[in-house]
């Protein structure tokens, strides 16, 4: 795997070459039933304000206490991005006003985070990876939300996810392109749903990140950068580094300087505005919260949690290449999500376990994968069984059913046969191929006999086969063995 | 019925268990009083039904021989413990009509232990203050005499302002007035640099600040964090003992809150001091020093040798920077903490067209002046720029006088001696008005102990050429509050116990 760059990521300007920096700080929702500091629910979707306590409503006297299953799914992701392990780390308070943060401070982990320095691979083909550094990962709070719709005078606070527990991954600022972004972004998420510290939904809002963006002449020293807030999608974090960074160009080109600011990303008109500039900046007096006392975590904690990580997607990836065979192609599509991977080798061990890995997977990354897009679930919550894939393929691997066949048979088993047994279902419908010889060359001499100018066009021109191939197996519905067939034809034409 | 509100706790405890008086005969004793003593606005919420209901319960239990060690005891709350349904302020108008539906942990521990509630008690606004002149609710009134006052003359200032009555401290100058003008048996206090310390020096009584972490900050309104700590103000040494027992203990809701098991308190009462080594810190000695506070610290040395302890000089070099330092942790934890009184959730609101115009004009009409003072201070002190020279170094400084303790601590001392305050009471009006620096003053004894995080004890040690009380401060080990009763019961046992003012206000 090549881990140099090529020049292909330079954007090209008016005046020349442009090499584009991008760092992330993604914002992921921790996976926990309650919240980061108090016992509320973190289930999404509840009527407003019905998950909140008294401490998330920041009522008089109400104090923090640390969720331990947050500071675990922390941990699990540092172990996870290769990182440091910071046994004592501590709470800040972040200070701002806003009515959808109830203390008028965020609780975070501003001078000591719970885990330092890391890395990610991120593959951005299957053969060409880039290495992109952690630069910490800490634990802090999730604001409420101001809703501005409800009345035309006034706003209303929704405090649900006020105190929700969410880790904020920081990179470095490895990123040459959106690409490279948007890759980073899918193996990190990849990573957070393996480990299962966060579920990576975009939809819900519980993966977002803000975008740091600067441009720069090819070796020059990094220029100013500026920061895109709140982006909450992979294509739109693509949209924004591409749209902001031609803007920086344009600036610069035009003999104006960029000016460090904060700015936001317009989906709809595909630009990136100022939000506040770097003079208008919060000043959050961060101090400690005296409230909390340092988190202080023993080696066996960590060596615990470090004993029950699953198999991580890079690992997972390399194991179905050498034990498999399988293609670093293939194999990386099989490992993008825990669960696919989970059901492909599901499907290769079940019962006698006997069966080609390629094949399983061809299988499943094809026929199931689009028929679980089009329901828009993953393939593992299709519908179809690892054991049902696994008869489907030993069925074809048999010679029962040819693949045309088992075409047919896996869209019915994701429909009206939804569960059903694929070998019952191919006896039951009659679906068992004919291999027997007389049936398919009476069968080859009805269509000869039918067609005689094709036939004898056929003897000269061995192009004809395939029609006539085509014509036995309509005629047979499709149960006739194609490669029989087609020796029966060559014989009979004498081809 | 006088004589139930001039009997101890502990003596009312026993009379209780021998069913010699019932608790709602205490009880209404007690409320009566309350209501006779109205003018030193001590109380600033009266729970009488809820008081009697309790003491209703706590007889059927007393006669069924049942109840926890406080069963039946009427006490008063200072308003910055949350009480289910029950008006807390902390005395600010910020919280105007806020009645929490929690309890916080110190009162739970009381009502578990049998102790009725009688009502809510005057504070400076959110503790801030020395004098209780902050308070929304108007001062307290020490019901200390001024020297040379008549009687009528004090009446007659108790309806017009108060002003030139004695103040009882502050913060907790409400639990202190009422406690020495026995409308209740006791009461809990909080402390952040000598609320209950200086309250109980100014008033006669005594007064404990336990280790930071021996009561649960859980539903107590938060000023400083990192500092706070609730602690009871009583008229024994045994009695503060006994509510302590009951105040602390762990609770997993404050994460600062210790696990340790809280020993029997009042069993340390009335313990052998004898081979026991008290240190003196020289630095604690400050130019110009109020003579008659000098001579009452020698006093207060000479009764613990003549206990049979030693007693020896001890250096706490850090002594004069504990201050200023504390004037800068505070207001910045402060400024934060107050942050959540916003006009959005609960309390006082002022109608505004957006919400900037929300925050500042109801935080402007809600916090007083002082609490506004401290947290501009706090604000500044955390802003980038200014954070590593003020707060950075402020906690140094803290480290500091931490190790100045431990050291002492480690040569062998068991505890220290100090005086409590600089001064007998001082007049409400009297102080700060000009510059609130003179008012900050009054703590200079007592915050080097929060800042330290160590228990600190006062108790009564006899009265000023004026006919003043004055107290002195014992600071222990951390979580040795035992050693501190010790030798409170001997200072107070030394001193003789001082007969508390007669009830000229009713």
């Amino acid at each position: 795997m090549a881990t140099e760059r090529g020049s292909t990521n330079l954007i090209k300007g008016a005046t020349g070459d442009w090499e584009v920096i991008v760092g992330l700080e993604v914002h992921a929702q921790v996976t926990s039933r309650s919240k980061l500091f108090s016992g509320a629910s973190t289930a999404f979707g509840g009527e407003p304000n019905a998950h909140v306590s008294l401490v998330d409503a920041a009522m008089p006297g109400m104090l923090p206490v640390i969720n331990g299953e947050c500071v675990a799914q922390a941990v699990r992701t540092g172990l996870g991005l290769k990182a440091r392990i910071n046994l004592r780390s501590t709470f800040d308070r972040k200070n701002y006003f806003y009515p959808d943060l109830p203390q008028g401070y965020q609780i975070s982990q501003y001078k000591s985070p719970i885990v330092g320095e890391g890395e990610i691979h991120v593959d951005l083909t299957p053969d060409h990876s880039i290495r992109v550094g952690i630069e910490r990962l800490h634990l802090e709070q999730d604001a409420g939300k101001s809703l501005h719709d409800q009345s035309p005078t006034m706003s209303f606070v929704d405090l649900n996810r006020s105190g929700v527990g969410l880790m904020e991954i920081v990179s470095k600022p490895d990123m040459r392109s959106a690409e490279e972004a948007k890759a980073y972004v899918g193996k990190l998420r990849t990573i957070l749903r393996y480990i299962g510290s966060s579920d990576g939904d975009m939809e819900k809002g519980n993966l977002r990140a803000d975008v740091n963006v600067s441009v720069r002449r090819p070796g020059d020293a990094l220029g100013t950068r500026c920061e895109i807030k709140n982006v909450n999608s992979i294509r739109f974090i693509g949209q924004a580094i591409e749209v902001e960074a031609r803007r920086q160009i344009a600036v610069i080109e035009d003999g104006g300087k960029i000016d460090q600011e904060t700015r936001l990303f317009d989906p709809a008109r595909g630009e990136t505005r100022s939000m506040r500039s770097k003079e208008e900046a919060h000043d959050y007096r961060y101090f400690p919260d005296p409230d909390l006392l340092p988190l202080e975590l023993d080696e066996a904690f960590v060596a615990s949690l470090a004993a029950g990580l699953p198999e991580l997607p890079d690992a997972k990836r390399a194991r179905f290449m050498a034990d498999y065979g399988l293609s670093a192609y293939d194999a990386s599509i099989l490992v993008a999500e825990r669960e696919t991977a989970d059901f492909f080798e599901s499907a290769l061990r079940h019962g006698h376990g006997k069966r080609d890995p390629k094949a399983v997977a061809n299988w499943l990354m094809g026929d199931v994968a689009a028929q679980a897009n089009a329901q828009g679930v993953s393939p593992a919550d299709a519908g179809l069984s690892p054991a049902a894939l696994a008869s489907v393929v030993d069925l074809i691997g048999e010679g029962v059913i040819s693949g045309k066949i088992a075409k047919d048979l896996l869209a019915t088993l994701f429909a009206e046969d939804r569960g059903a047994d694929p070998r019952a279902l191919v006896e039951a419908r009659g679906l068992r191929q004919v291999t027997d010889a007389g049936a398919i060359d009476s069968a080859v001499d009805a269509v000869i006999a039918a067609n005689p100018d094709k036939a004898e066009q056929a003897r000269t021109k061995p192009g004809m086969l395939g029609w006539f191939v085509g014509q036995v197996m309509k005629s047979t519905g499709g149960k006739a063995n194609p490669q029989a067939v087609s020796e029966a034809l060559k014989k009979r034409l004498g081809v | 019925m006088t004589d139930l509100t001039s009997l101890t706790l502990a003596e009312a405890r026993d009379r209780l268990k021998s069913r010699a008086v019932s608790s709602l005969e205490i009880s209404k004793a007690h409320l009566e009083a309350i209501e006779r003593a109205k003018m030193l606005n001590a109380f600033v919420a009266m729970t009488a039904d809820k008081a009697l209901e309790m003491a209703e319960a706590s007889d059927v239990r007393l006669a069924r021989g049942e109840g926890g060690p406080l069963e039946g005891l009427p006490i008063g709350v200072k308003d910055l413990y949350a009480t289910r349904g029950v008006h807390t302020q902390a005395c600010s108008h910020i919280l105007d009509d806020f009645k929490p539906p929690y309890e916080s942990t110190v009162t739970a521990n009381l009502w578990r232990d049998g102790a009725v509630m009688l009502g809510k008690l005057n504070m400076d606004e959110f503790a801030m203050g020395s004098s209780n002149e902050t308070s929304c609710y108007g001062p307290v009134a020490s019901p200390w005499l001024p020297p040379n006052w008549s009687r009528d003359r004090a009446r007659a200032a108790l309806s017009s302002g108060k002003r030139g009555l004695l103040t009882p401290g502050g913060s907790s100058g409400g639990s202190a007035s009422a406690v020495a003008a026995r409308l209740c048996l006791a009461a809990t206090a909080s402390d952040t640099g000598g609320s209950i310390r200086q309250p109980a020096a100014f008033t006669g009584i005594v007064g404990i600040k336990p280790t930071y972490g021996r009561c649960s900050r859980y539903g107590m309104v938060a000023f400083a964090s990192s500092l706070d700590q609730a602690g009871p103000l009583a008229r024994t040494v045994r009695d503060a003992a006994i509510m302590l027992r009951s105040m602390a203990g762990p609770d997993a809701k404050d994460s600062t809150c210790s696990p340790a098991p809280v020993p029997d308190y009042e069993a340390a009462v009335g313990r052998s001091v004898k081979g026991m080594k008290i240190g003196v810190p020289k630095e604690y000695r400050l130019e110009g020093m109020n003579s008659e506070i000098e001579a009452l610290w020698t006093r207060g040395a000479e009764w613990l040798r003549a206990a049979g302890a030693s007693v020896v000089e001890v250096s706490l070099p850090h002594t004069p920077y504990a201050l200023p330092a504390y004037y800068i942790v505070a207001p910045a934890e402060a400024s934060s903490n107050l942050a959540r009184y916003d006009g959005v959730r609960y309390g006082l609101r002022e109608p505004a067209a957006d919400i900037v115009e929300l925050y500042e004009k109801t935080r402007a009409k809600g916090f007083g002046a002082e609490v506004r003072r401290r947290l501009m201070i706090g604000t500044y002190v955390l802003s980038a720029g200014y954070y590593d020279a003020y707060y950075v170094r402020a906690q140094k400084i803290r480290t500091l006088i931490k190790r100045d303790f431990e050291r002492a601590f480690a040569d062998g001392v068991d505890a220290i001696l100090t005086p409590a305050t600089p001064s007998a009471a001082f007049g409400i009006g009297e102080k700060g008005s000009e510059n609130p620096v003179e008012m900050y003053l009054n703590d200079v004894f007592t915050v080097t102990v929060n800042m330290a995080g160590l228990p600190g004890l006062v108790a009564p040690a006899g009265l000023s050429s004026e006919g003043l009380p004055l107290g002195l401060q014992l600071i222990g080990r951390p979580f040795d509050e035992e050693t501190l009763f010790a030798l409170g019961e001997t200072i107070e046992q030394s001193a003789g116990r001082t007969a508390l003012p007669e009830p000229w206000w009713e």
